[in-house]
């Protein structure tokens, strides 16, 4: 049976286990910081020399590492892109606006062990030059930010932070910044704006690539919570043993957060590719199954962006043979490994680690209507298409909800949202059309029969206009 | 009532300016320490902190109505803030916002956030809290409550009461 493999949650729910420093060091807390600090410079076979700093850049692209945010990108690349000749600092920002529907996994780290994450920045801020870091937490986390507060005091005090780390003469201070319950602060040109004290109106790209036009116009890097603390156990144990952890080009480990409509809900981490969905959902160590005398209807497997998965579905994958040839082999949906690139192959994407379940008892239309009401709230209004289209979304879609549904609403929901995703700045055009466009094409026939209904109830009599004006649309 | 800042507070801030190499960066954490300490975002809170930050007040005041946590209203010394997205929904968490609602005296099918008269509670639906394993969640003042039932909400509701 497969089992959790606790690398970053090792010790967060250890009985006794607290979030101060000296807890922390007590378990090993802050070596990877010395043993980074004390890193040898390397001669490559070329003869090419590389510095302490770029030995370790060099180990976290060699370890495989994606960023855990929700893109999964190489966080090793990711490093490499940073415009280091501009003569301007660079920046470092812990995205910790953890907001992804259905995500939870960052909120573990923050509140229960701290130093984690403090010391993964730390070493990622000295192998990049930074010199000044900000961690961005979402306003709704006033405890988590105060833990990180009094970590960095700590950490001060201990002298692994401030002036002189470690007798080293490297110079860092970082930094807690709150944001204030926008979602959009999650895009990491957004979140660069709102730490520059704006509205977290996303910038385009290019010319604005934070690795070179980030923070005030300086090179900067934006890492998820999860991402930096891999850096940590990066140089802990290394690229090679820390690449054997999870599947190839989808290393190590990742904290998967599982909600919805399973027996048991709740965060796991596991070896990226080990797991499948069907044994997230289903295993005793995972979710434990569904509720009593229900069967599975439908998956979002990567926060609510991510386009949803139909029970049943049969996905063509690439797959390796003994002959190392490329072949396309059948995968049912639970069958599919928890990785990015399979989720990619299934047309969805792991995106931020998080899965929605749910079960039979569940209407689509409704589940559709609660998601597009999200987008339509946090849609940060900059783009035309994304204002507008995702308000359209939501209120077709609350009105389907409501028993004034048409038969041709899945037509209208579809047109808007393929006139959304593309023409926006930001990835937030694809976030608000993608749930639309998979729910309308897999649930076709529910979303048409609901419509059907309402328009034979609206010639039989007038319970829909008193059910309509029950609940009235929000927006 | 005139508009003063404490001086520890002005002092607490001013620190809290030197984080940023640009002075406008400190917006947002000025005017959380606003709202936490006046209870909401005065006109005269914006314009102190424009002053303070070199800024002109429409630089703040876009950032009020930007960002939903900041308030230009006096709220609920009980703030109850009951997650609407996905998986709190599945979970309930519509009927327990109905349940403060008419327990409250409230709407419940208003979207906004609405206070009681007697200014004890406020109650809104609000987007992704970040604990969906514990659906449905609240978030209690800076409180995070896990699977909220509605006798617990009952029980926030005569504590708040009694406030």
């Amino acid at each position: 049976m497969p089992e959790q493999h606790k690398l970053i949650l090792k010790h967060a729910d250890s009985p006794g286990y607290t979030p101060d420093i000296e807890c922390y060091v007590r378990h090993g807390g802050y070596e990877a910081l010395k043993k980074a600090l004390g890193t040898a410079p390397r001669e490559l076979p070329d003869g090419k020399k590389l510095s302490a700093q770029e030995v370790v850049r060099e180990d976290v692209k060699a370890s495989g590492l994606r960023g855990r945010g929700g893109a999964g990108f190489s966080a090793g690349l990711k490093w490499s892109f940073v415009d280091r000749r501009s003569g301007k600092p660079i920046y470092l920002i812990c995205n910790a606006d953890e907001s992804e529907p259905g995500t939870f996994k960052d909120r573990q780290i923050i509140h229960k062990d701290p130093h984690q994450l403090v010391e993964g920045m730390i070493i990622s801020c000295w192998a990049n030059d930074v010199k000044l870091a900000y961690i961005y937490i979402r306003g709704e986390m006033p405890h988590g930010a105060r833990l990180l507060e009094k970590a960095l005091a700590e950490a001060r005090a201990k002298n692994f932070l401030g002036k002189n780390i470690l007798g080293t003469g490297y110079d860092l201070e970082i930094y807690v910044h709150r944001g204030a319950g926008a979602y959009i602060c999650g895009e990491e040109t957004g979140l660069i704006e709102s730490l520059e004290g704006k509205r977290a109106y996303p910038r385009i790209k290019p010319p604005y690539f934070p690795a070179v036009l980030g923070l005030y116009m300086c090179p900067t890097i934006v890492n998820n919570v999860e991402t930096l603390c891999h850096v940590k156990h990066i140089v802990t144990m290394g690229p090679a043993e820390y690449a054997k952890l999870g599947t190839p080009n989808n290393t190590g480990t990742r904290i998967v957060s599982l909600s919805g409509d399973v027996q048991k809900p709740g965060y796991f981490e596991i070896e990226v590719g080990k797991v499948t969905l069907g044994q997230l959902i289903f295993d005793a160590n995972f979710g434990g199954g569904l509720k009593p005398g229900r069967s599975l209807k439908a998956i979002i497997p990567g926060g609510s962006s991510s386009k949803v998965l139909k029970a049943g579905e049969v996905f063509k994958l690439n797959r390796k043979g003994a002959d190392g040839q490329m072949t396309k082999v059948d995968v049912p949906l639970l069958d599919l490994p928890y990785d990015f690139d399979s989720l990619q192959g299934a047309g969805t994407m792991s995106g931020s680690g998080a899965i929605i379940v749910m079960d039979d008892s569940r209407s689509m239309v409704d589940t559709l209507a609660n998601l597009s009401e999200f987008y339509a709230h946090e849609s940060c209004g900059q783009c035309t298409p994304c204002r507008e289209g995702s308000l359209w979304m939501a209120k077709g879609l609350h009105r389907l909800a409501h028993g004034d549904g048409r038969k041709q609403d899945v037509e209208y929901l579809s047109h808007i949202a393929q006139n959304i995703q593309g023409r926006t700045i930001c990835a937030f055009g694809e976030a608000a059309a993608w749930p639309v466009l998979s729910f309308v094409k897999k649930f076709k026939d529910e979303f048409v029969a609901r419509g059907e209904a309402d328009e034979a109830a609206k010639s039989a009599g007038p319970s829909r206009e008193l059910k309509l004006a029950a609940s009235p649309n929000p927006h | 009532m005139t508009f003063s800042v404490p001086s520890s507070l002005e002092a607490q801030l001013d620190e809290l300016a030197t984080h940023y190499p640009v002075k406008r960066s400190a917006s947002l954490m000025f005017l959380h320490a606003l709202q936490e300490h006046f209870g909401h975002i005065t006109d005269e809170a914006i314009e102190w902190t424009a002053r303070k930050l070199g800024l002109q007040p429409i630089n703040v005041l876009e950032l009020v109505t930007f960002y939903p946590m900041f308030r230009r209203e006096k709220l609920g010394r009980t703030h109850v803030k009951v997650c609407r997205t996905l998986s709190c929904a599945l979970a309930g968490s519509g009927e327990l916002r109905e349940h403060f609602c008419k327990k409250l005296g409230l709407d419940p099918h208003a979207h906004a956030p609405q206070t009681t008269p007697d200014g004890k509670f406020t109650v809104e639906f609000v987007e992704c809290l970040a604990d969906c394993g514990n659906a449905p969640v609240v978030l209690l003042n800076d409180d995070l409550l896990p699977k909220v039932s509605t006798a617990q909400a009952d029980e926030i509701i005569a504590k708040g009461k009694g406030l």
